[in-house]
């Protein structure tokens, strides 16, 4: 089983800072970690490799500033990276229709691994979009995976308060939220099996075979900061504190229905 | 023309205010699409809240995915030559509305929060970074994709002098490879925290389901209250269903007053009730990052706290 996973990397968004002349968010010099929900993409694309064997590509879209991240994600177990670089304006049609001509380049690929959303911007357009892209079924929010040899069976929780299971046959998309596993904190063993494994960097030009274009643009990000009175009761006594504390609440009017 | 879809008519109402809106600035009208439904009173309940056309698509295949709702969105999009389309930003419209736009090649934004045109731009705003920022994105395609979250925009009053069209598609679809094999339905209260005036809001503290009673408890206090959780309570232990879920991935709400108890404040948490009244916090840590978004807090065990503070707010009720 050929598995491709799309994981990048993301400023830590508890890190964000917003920039009080310009209103903006200040995103230089954060840190930029895989996240969780990818990780756990990764994670599954390893246990279905461990039962049914095959390749695990991992694809990314934009420049990656730490390559230790790559390498954490090969360490855990995937067999390749590769980085594609995209055209100077981008946006969800562009990312999804590069991420797609890379699984159709790369080639016999059964299943592709996306998570739900990523941190940053929690769109969730990816995934969905390579799978029309493929033209091929898509399972999202797949919160638990059964894989067979002619099909894959996911849970997904719909809303509603509804778990649907689904099931297709190969190829198909699948994005996962992060509680479908754990993953795996490599070894430092497996970090220095990882270091020859290989990341390649992919130019556009090289695999696609049209031009795209942007469908939308960012017109302009501005900062959203939260003012709140921060007080903490701590008297001596509990009774002292909660008191204050339902004081405070009926002086605010909450107490009358 | 602007195109409305949603499975949940509630949210189909308020779709169908903020297309009008957009539909009476450029000229245009309001479409609303209702699938695998044949029902001219259901129709007409969208028409008195503001819709032009209706639309009744029925196809003969009996089960819908992603893949087949959006071959019959793209159908009615070309019919109507829809310039805008408004999807409602459920978990299943979230799935339908990229599908949709990469079969159109065109622009899509989703959970979008406003929606307006300057200087004749299409411009949808939507949360950045867990709340953080709000990003501002321009279509610069046609038609443009959007998914709204409910309760984002009010519906227009209900007007049975509106008058407007009912029309029939019958469509061919094309059945996806994968195919639904069953539907399970977790019991559900019905609550509704995006209504709730007051939420008492439950985390990984609480180390049984049933000490989830104290929480309860705080929120007969209260009187109007309504529990809410983070995602750990719902989503892995599925203590609570997730009705009650608040943050970046479940529910986003504002009510007037919101306790959280237990509650680490990971920005996804917060992302989803920064916009509340007054926020009390109880945590046992005093570096909790709750502290930072609450107005009141206290540092303690919830177990001792809470019921201390049941008593208290009754000795205030007098
Ligand atoms: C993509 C993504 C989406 C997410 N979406 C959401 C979302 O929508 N909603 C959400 O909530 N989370 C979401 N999360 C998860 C979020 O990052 C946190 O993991 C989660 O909110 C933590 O839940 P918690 O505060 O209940 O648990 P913890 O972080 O484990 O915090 C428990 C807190 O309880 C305190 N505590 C322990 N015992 C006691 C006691 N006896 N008395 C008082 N205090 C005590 C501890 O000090 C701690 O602060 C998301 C994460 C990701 C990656």
């Amino acid at each position: 089983m050929n598995i491709a996973v799309c994981a990048k990397e993301v400023v830590d968004v508890s890190e964000i800072k917003i920039d009080e002349k310009t209103n903006k968010p200040i995103l230089e010099g954060i840190s930029k970690e895989v996240n969780d929900i990818e990780k756990s993409a990764v994670e599954e694309a390893i246990k279905i490799k461990e039962e049914y064997g095959g390749e695990i590509t991992i694809l990314t879209v934009g420049s990656v500033d730490n390559m230790e991240n790559m390498k954490e994600l090969l360490a855990m177990g995937a067999d390749e990276a590769v980085i594609i670089s995209p055209p100077e304006e981008s946006d969800y049609t562009v990312v999804s229709e590069l991420l797609a001509g890379a699984v159709e380049e790369i080639g016999d690929i059964d299943l592709v691994l996306c998570g739900e959303a990523s941190i940053d911007l929690f769109s969730g357009q990816v995934g969905p979009r390579i799978a029309e892209l493929l033209n091929v079924p898509q399972i999202t929010y797949a919160e638990n995976l059964d894989v067979e040899e002619e099909k894959i069976v996911g849970e997904r929780d719909v809303g509603g308060n509804k778990i649907m299971t689904v099931e297709s046959p190969y190829p198909v998309v699948v994005t996962v939220t992060k509680e479908i596993n754990d993953p795996r904190l490599p070894s430092l063993q497996e970090i220095l099996g990882a270091a020859n494994k290989p990341i390649n960097e992919w130019g556009p030009k090289e695999f696609m075979d049209h031009e795209i274009e942007p469908t939308t643009e960012m017109k302009d990000i501005r900062g959203v900061s939260m003012e709140r009175k921060n007080i903490i009761f701590d008297e001596d006594e509990l009774e002292d504190s909660v008191k204050n504390l339902a004081e405070n609440i009926a002086k605010e009017g909450l107490l009358e229905g | 023309m602007v195109l409305i879809y949603s499975d949940d008519k509630d949210t189909t109402k308020e779709l169908i205010a903020k297309g009008r809106e957009l539909a009476d600035e450029t000229g245009s009208k309001v479409t609303s699409v209702i699938i695998g439904e044949d029902d001219d009173e259901v129709a007409n309940e969208l028409i008195y809240h503001g819709s032009d056309e209706v639309i009744l698509a029925n196809t003969d295949i009996e089960q819908f995915k992603a893949e087949e709702y959006t071959q019959v969105l793209k159908k009615l999009v070309e019919k109507t030559d829809s310039e805008i389309v408004l999807i409602g930003s459920d978990k299943s419209g979230k799935e339908i509305a990229p599908r949709l736009a990469a079969k159109l090649e065109t622009g899509c934004v989703t959970d979008c929060t406003d929606l307006y045109f300057e200087d004749g731009t299409l411009t949808a705003e939507r949360v950045a970074y867990s709340g953080n920022a709000v990003a501002v994105k321009n279509f610069i395609s046609e038609p443009s994709i959007v998914t709204i979250p409910s309760k984002n925009f009010d519906p227009l009053s209900k007007d049975e002098g509106r008058e407007g069209e009912i029309t029939r598609e019958e469509l061919e679809v094309i059945e996806a490879e994968s195919k639904i094999i069953d539907v399970q339905e977790k019991e559900s209260e019905g609550v509704n925290v995006e209504d709730a005036e007051i939420i008492v809001s439950c985390g990984r503290g609480f180390e049984n389901q049933e000490d989830l009673d104290l929480a309860e408890d705080l929120s007969e206090a209260l009187e109007r209250g309504t529990i809410g959780c983070s995602r750990p309570i719902a989503a892995d232990l599925k203590w609570l269903p997730e009705d009650h879920w608040i943050g970046l991935s479940g529910h986003e709400v504002k009510p007037e007053l919101y306790v959280a108890i237990g509650i680490s404040g990971q920005i996804q948490h917060i992302a989803g009730m920064r916009d509340s009244g007054t926020v009390v916090a109880i945590n046992k840590d005093e570096d909790a990052p709750i502290f930072e978004s609450a107005d009141y807090g206290i540092v303690g065990d919830l177990y001792e706290v809470v019921p201390k503070l049941v008593e208290a707010i009754n000795e205030e009720k007098g």
